[in-house]
């Protein structure tokens, strides 16, 4: 009896939305095994955290108070007065920092594995762009709570925003809806946290991993190794292994380190000694507070500011630079220039934390 | 055309100051080429006060400033330097005139003169002694600041080293047979660690109990009301209690028999009680009433003060488990100010009240209690679940770990026994 109304549900369910071509899809689909194929775990890893920033944010919109006389009472009840509220938000507030982290590591290990060349240049595009819309989502997110770090971390971020030039002042009014950080800031950043920037995401990540899935995974250059596993159930099951890896770090976490909620912000205050952004900004924050004032008569911060669009630019463009990699061929100048990238970034965010005077 | 005289006047007045400024001053251009104390208030007076007026040399001074003449500069008006005992009439001469200080700061006080008249400084010096402090003194000259300024000699955190240039020379005072070490003593009080720690300007300093201009040391009479100024809900309890009487009678301070003078330090429940450190028993005797009434008061504080120690201990302990607990912390707080308050009334020394408030407190303190216990609970269920789950997680990520082996110990055995992978156990 049980099993006719299952077998009913599942042909209900089947004759919708078309389960079983997905799963034989799923079985049919195989996953490359080699030396290297360990990093294509973090793009699962990845996808895993996000689910949790989706169910954690989604409860948080619960108790959260977009305003700024209420934001960090809010958050403050949320982190006392909400039963597992701490957990949330905490879960949230960590997944959102590893994943990050672990976007970088997915990201440079496509580019050391030459992942992006041809056919998966879109692939590279889209997870370059995802990478910039979660640092996006990382930033109007640490406002939120309204609280004193948040706040002079937002203003000295927006100030480098404005900083620009020709779009410079008219970027920083639209980004704090005014002149000053204040409830119009808060507002357009609650609205890009949890409407636009999870719509754009969403819809990325969507494309980026059917790109994925049709393509398949890409063999790094030179690999000859014909040994392939099925997608499911053996690639997923190693991908939970991760995943549950991952689950037991960010419990620890937060049960050790729950996110802190802070002082209240007080706009009246002096900026506190040391402000700095979040810890995935401060190669570049570092870099714009050592470069020399004025660099051949422009502007040095102006100057930095237009590099790094600039080596954004390139870097998402990757694929179509590299043309001896499009051709299968080893490309040690990309290599080494990615090298030299990832010891930058990796260098002047220790720095940011070990020389805050530099 | 009408308007020309109008606009005449007008750029006139623009330009006068320019005017002055390019005037001679003769005695700055010679005394700039002297030496030594000659030289000194060129330079010195280039941050005074008064030349901020407008005022130069010849305005105290007098003499002819428009000449290089040293002869016809000091001229019939030439006053030169006062001597020490003609200083606070030299002064006084603008600063007591209202008609004159109206023109400069109309409001600024002129009664200085006068007030220096009343104080021990001004006695003696009236009196022929000329090592009392006159203006220049405590004022400086030539290089006059106003006291608003922070490098102002007469600045609040500035005053005590003023006061204490004389006061804390030994050989001075020895004259004047009074003790030298004051301001040590005002530097370990509280109200030095309000002032030069939390840079709390209204933090009294010298001149806030003493007078200024017409500083004198406040009669044993007069030391409450002095106290007062600032401690008046204390003042007014202390006013209501037996001891004012007592005290009264035996012509004793009121506040400094307890708080003593210039090292004034935090009171704390240790000044009360019958222990060793405590103020009563210097009066009440062992088996006195007073005795008795400060061992209760003691004991009831002590009580409520160790239940507050244990509810501030649970709460750090519960940050420390990283539970939020800013709302009980904030109550906390208002038990605090119940404690104060309770240690306030010891100044009135009505039992009952004392009693009623330490009551309220308790209360307030139980539901503090109740959170604080909470939020130790909360912490160890955190730790106990994260456990828990841990395991849990442990053991499935132990299970996914065999079957991706065993997965992969069957591909193996599909491909043939040539083929890579994991080798069967």
């Amino acid at each position: 009896m049980d099993r006719s109304v299952g077998r009913a549900v599942w042909e209900f369910l089947d004759e919708r939305f078309l389960i079983s071509d997905l799963v034989g899809f799923a079985r049919k689909k195989m996953v490359p095994e080699h030396g290297r194929s360990f990093w294509y775990f973090f793009g699962g890893i990845c996808l895993f955290l996000t689910g949790i920033q989706v169910a954690t944010g989604g409860l948080l919109l619960l108790y959260y108070t977009p305003q700024v006389d209420a934001a960090h009472e809010s958050v403050q009840f949320i982190m006392g007065g909400v039963k597992f509220g701490w957990l949330i938000r905490s879960v949230h507030s960590w997944t959102a920092n590893i994943l990050i982290a672990m976007m970088f590591v997915h990201m440079f290990s496509a580019f050391f594995l030459k992942a992006y060349r041809k056919p998966r240049e879109l692939t590279w595009v889209t997870g370059f762009v995802l990478l910039v819309l979660f640092m996006a989502f990382g930033f109007s997110g640490y406002l939120l709570p309204w609280n004193e770090l948040s706040y002079f971390a937002t203003r000295v971020g927006t100030d480098i925003a404005g900083s620009l030039p020709l779009v410079g002042h008219w970027l920083k009014t639209v980004i704090l809806g005014g002149p000053e950080v204040g409830q119009s800031t808060l507002s357009r950043f609650y609205w890009f946290h949890v409407a636009l920037l999870p719509v754009v995401a969403l819809a990325l990540i969507a494309v980026h991993v059917i790109l994925v899935q049709t393509l398949g995974m890409s063999k790094p250059i030179g690999e000859r190794g014909k040994r392939e596993i099925p997608f499911f159930p053996d690639f997923i099951y190693k991908d939970a292994l991760g995943w549950t890896l991952i689950l037991v770090l960010v419990g620890v976490l937060c049960v050790f380190l729950p996110w802190e909620v802070g002082t209240k912000a007080n706009p009246l205050a002096s900026t506190p000694l040391g402000i700095k952004p979040e810890w995935y900004f401060t190669f570049m924050f570092s870099t714009l507070k050592i470069v020399p004032a004025h660099i051949l008569s422009l502007e040095g911060e102006k100057l930095a500011i237009l590099g790094f669009m600039a080596g954004g630019l390139l870097w998402l463009l990757i694929p179509f630079l590299d043309r001896r990699a499009g051709r299968e061929e080893r490309s040690p100048l990309f290599t080494w220039v990615g090298l030299a990238l990832a010891a930058y970034i990796v260098v002047m965010t220790v720095l940011t934390y070990t020389a805050p005077k530099l | 055309m009408i308007f020309r005289p109008a606009r005449l006047l007008a750029a006139a007045a623009l330009f006068a100051p320019l005017l002055a400024f390019g005037q001679k001053n003769g005695c700055i251009d010679c005394h700039r080429q002297l030496d030594g104390d000659l030289k000194a208030p060129v330079a010195a007076f280039e941050t005074d006060i008064h030349r901020e007026f407008g005022l130069s040399c010849r305005d105290c001074h007098g003499g002819n400033a428009d000449t290089d003449d040293v002869a016809l500069a000091k001229d019939k008006s030439f006053k030169g330097a006062p001597a020490k005992a003609q200083v606070p009439l030299f002064c006084g001469g603008c600063h007591a005139d209202p008609a004159v200080m109206r023109a400069y700061n109309p409001a600024l006080r002129t009664d200085q003169l006068s007030q220096y008249g009343t104080s021990r400084h001004g006695k003696l010096l009236k009196a022929g002694d000329t090592k009392v402090a006159v203006c220049t003194d405590c004022h400086g000259f030539h290089g006059i600041l106003s006291a608003r300024l922070p490098k102002s000699k007469t600045f609040p955190w500035n005053i005590p080293q003023t006061c204490g240039r004389c006061h804390a020379d030994k050989e001075l005072m020895a004259g004047y047979r009074i003790p030298t070490d004051q301001v040590d003593e005002y530097r370990a009080s509280v109200h030095a660690a309000a002032l030069f720690e939390k840079k709390d300007l209204s933090a009294p300093v010298c001149n806030d109990c003493h007078g200024n201009h017409g500083a004198f040391p406040p009669a044993v009479s007069s030391v409450a009301s002095v106290c007062r100024q600032c401690h008046a809900a204390a003042g007014e309890l202390f006013g209501k209690s037996p001891h004012k009487k007592a005290f009264d009678d035996m012509g004793a301070g009121e506040c400094d028999a307890c708080h003593g003078n210039h090292k004034i330090l935090a009171p704390s429940t240790a000044m009360i009680g019958t222990a060793d450190g405590a103020v009563c028993i210097q009066c009440h005797d062992q088996g006195s009433r007073g005795f008795e009434v400060a061992a209760d008061l003691r004991r009831a504080l002590d009580g409520f003060t160790s239940g507050y120690d244990e509810v501030e201990g649970l709460l750090a302990l519960a940050r420390r488990k990283g539970v939020e607990v800013s709302d009980p912390e904030f109550h906390l707080q208002d038990v605090h100010t119940t404690l104060v308050s309770a240690e306030n009334l010891t100044h009135g020394l009505d039992e009952a009240e004392i009693g009623k408030t330490l009551a309220e407190g308790e209360k307030a303190l139980q539901g503090v209690r109740a959170a604080a216990l909470g939020a130790v609970k909360e912490g160890r269920f955190r730790r106990q679940g994260l456990a828990v789950t841990t395991a849990i997680l442990a053991l499935f990520a132990v299970a996914l770990a065999l079957k991706v082996r065993r997965m992969a110990l069957d591909r193996r055995a599909k491909a043939g026994p040539g083929a890579p992978g994991p080798k069967p156990s």
